[in-house]
């Protein structure tokens, strides 16, 4: 009787395991199935390169690098303001802050986490949005600018309560012998805590730009969706999230359009899956 | 480098951890302390270097002297002290960094060297710990790939480069193997010639090998001090005697 029960079990658990694998699988299938279909029609370096997306006029023009160099300009401008913060504000909770405090500031990233990203994009929209506008005197506030510090907000929690815990898990001991040569409580975070720890941060950092990439709602709501090559940091762009989000609905079943969209779902797959692998490769090399 | 202890307390909240300690460790010799696991041997050698500092709640009173100076008083300079008083820790614990960068550690942070004269220190100070010939080709390999014999050593070098006068080892051989054991000791008495060294250990056969003075702890009290001969053929105290003959701990 027992046997049967852990045969049972055992099965069970196998099945669990597998599903995510098989959902995984048939997700990516179906992506591509539909992604390459476009390519039938439309050259694949004119889809990549193509500075134009007009996807519903006559004949359509279905060119991406607008969209591409939008959700990179996007990101980077989040990274840049959110890596330093998030890594800093770890130390700090790792490190210096005193126990009390620190409970705190844990809770406070955590809720920041779990604002919904609409509420953060809504917020952006009526506050930031306007204070940019103002800020440089430009046209409209709804820029890539705007766009980076709502999505920095958006990566920060991951980045800090990551890198916090990578922080934390550094083994005292190599602390304490820092300290015990000499070393100050800076030098000692600088020179062996923050190489000790560096995969971990290196991993929260990959994380929350993956956060970014693959964030639409905010980004739709506050970047102001205009589908022109990028020349400036103070304009508006439109990401590849947000034009899947925002045509989806109106895309005809089976037309061009429709494929294009999918193929612009390969390339994000294909753009988080470099981010992922790059991280990989470089912690190997490391150690 | 004599180091003076004169009425020395310490708490770590309420419990009292050690009590009323007077001593005198001598320069260019090895006192080694022992007493059964929780007598408060490695906290008395974390006075000498302030590491208890880093402990909550921790409180101390009396005197430490080296070099006429109290190193408890408030205004003491720690960085100073523990370049001059330097420690080796019970496990190896060398940094995830190159075994060339754990050794000019010290220097970098202290700002000492320029970088020929850095390779220079480096050099010396794995030679006086005899792994240069072992590792003269590995010096940009990752530290932690060592054998723990080797990286006790480079821990201890790392400790070298910075030219402190005493060191404080804390069960220094604990997790070694017995040969590796027997080499870190003759180490010990090489490098005595030029520092003031002292060792906690819980070994007593480690004791009665390499040092010349010992003291007993038990509870938090320093029941005996004496030469090393002393405490191991005659010693004064009921406690010593029986602790050393096996009756104890």
């Amino acid at each position: 009787m027992r046997k049967i029960k852990e045969l049972i079990l055992e099965k069970l658990i196998f099945i669990c395991g597998i599903a995510s694998i098989f959902f995984v699988v048939l997700i990516f299938l179906f992506l591509l199935k539909e992604g390459f279909a476009l390519f039938k029609t439309v050259l694949p370096a004119d889809f990549l390169f193509g500075r134009k997306w007009y996807p519903i006029s006559e004949p359509a023009q279905l060119g991406i690098l607008p969209l591409i160099l939008g959700s990179l300009l996007v990101t980077f401008g989040a990274a840049l303001i959110s890596i330093p913060i998030g890594v800093a504000s770890a130390i700090y909770i790792a490190e210096v802050a005193p126990a009390k405090s620190k409970e705190i500031l844990k809770a406070g990233i955590e809720l920041l986490a779990a604002i919904p990203s609409v509420v953060l994009g809504f917020i952006g929209m009526v506050t930031l949005v306007p204070w940019v506008k103002k800020l440089f005197h430009l046209p409209t506030g709804l820029t890539a600018l705007s766009g980076s510090i709502m999505l920095a907000f958006m990566a920060m929690p991951t980045i800090v309560s990551i890198a916090e815990d990578a922080l934390y898990s550094v083994p005292k001991t190599y602390k304490e012998g820092a300290l015990a040569l000499g070393a100050t409580h800076w030098q000692a975070i600088w020179r062996v805590m923050l190489p000790a720890a560096s995969s971990g941060i290196l991993a929260a950092v990959m994380l929350g730009i993956g956060r970014v990439i693959g964030e639409t709602m905010a980004v739709m709501m506050i970047t102001g969706n205009a589908a022109v090559m990028p020349t400036s940091i103070l304009q508006p762009v439109r990401t590849l999230t947000a034009t899947i989000a925002a045509e989806m609905g109106e895309a005809v079943v089976g037309s061009e359009h429709y494929f294009a969209l999918f193929a612009i779902g390969i390339v994000l797959f294909v753009i988080s899956f470099a981010v992922n692998v790059g991280a990989d490769l470089f912690l190997h090399k490391k150690r | 480098m004599d180091i003076k202890v004169s009425g020395l307390n310490l708490w770590y909240g309420d419990f009292h951890a050690l009590k009323d300690v007077h001593a005198l460790f001598c320069a260019k010799k090895i006192t080694a302390i022992i007493g059964p696991s929780g007598c408060g041997k490695s906290t008395l050698l974390r006075v000498f270097n302030r590491m208890n500092d880093l402990v909550e709640g921790a409180r101390i009173k009396g005197e430490v002297v080296i070099e006429r100076e109290n190193i408890l008083d408030e205004d003491t300079d720690l960085v100073k002290l523990r370049k001059r008083v330097g420690m080796v820790f019970q496990r190896p614990n060398p940094f995830p960094l190159s075994v060339l960068e754990n050794v000019i550690f010290g220097l970098k942070i202290h700002g000492l060297a320029n970088k020929y004269e850095a390779e220079e220190t480096a050099e010396q100070s794995l030679k006086s710990v005899l792994l240069w010939d072992e590792l003269k080709d590995k010096l940009n390999k990752p530290a932690l790939g060592l054998s723990l014999e080797q990286k006790q050593r480079l821990c201890i070098a790392r400790l070298i480069s910075v030219k402190p006068d005493i060191l404080l080892m804390d069960e220094p051989c604990s997790a070694l193997d017995p040969q590796a054991t027997q080499r870190i000791e003759e180490l010990m008495r090489e490098l005595k010639t030029n520092y003031t060294i002292i060792i906690v250990t819980h070994n007593m056969q480690q004791a009665a090998r390499v040092s010349d003075d010992t003291g007993f702890m038990l509870l938090g009290e320093l029941v005996e001090f004496a030469k090393t001969e002393e405490i191991f053929t005659k010693p004064k105290d009921r406690r010593t005697e029986d602790y050393i003959t096996g009756r104890y701990g």
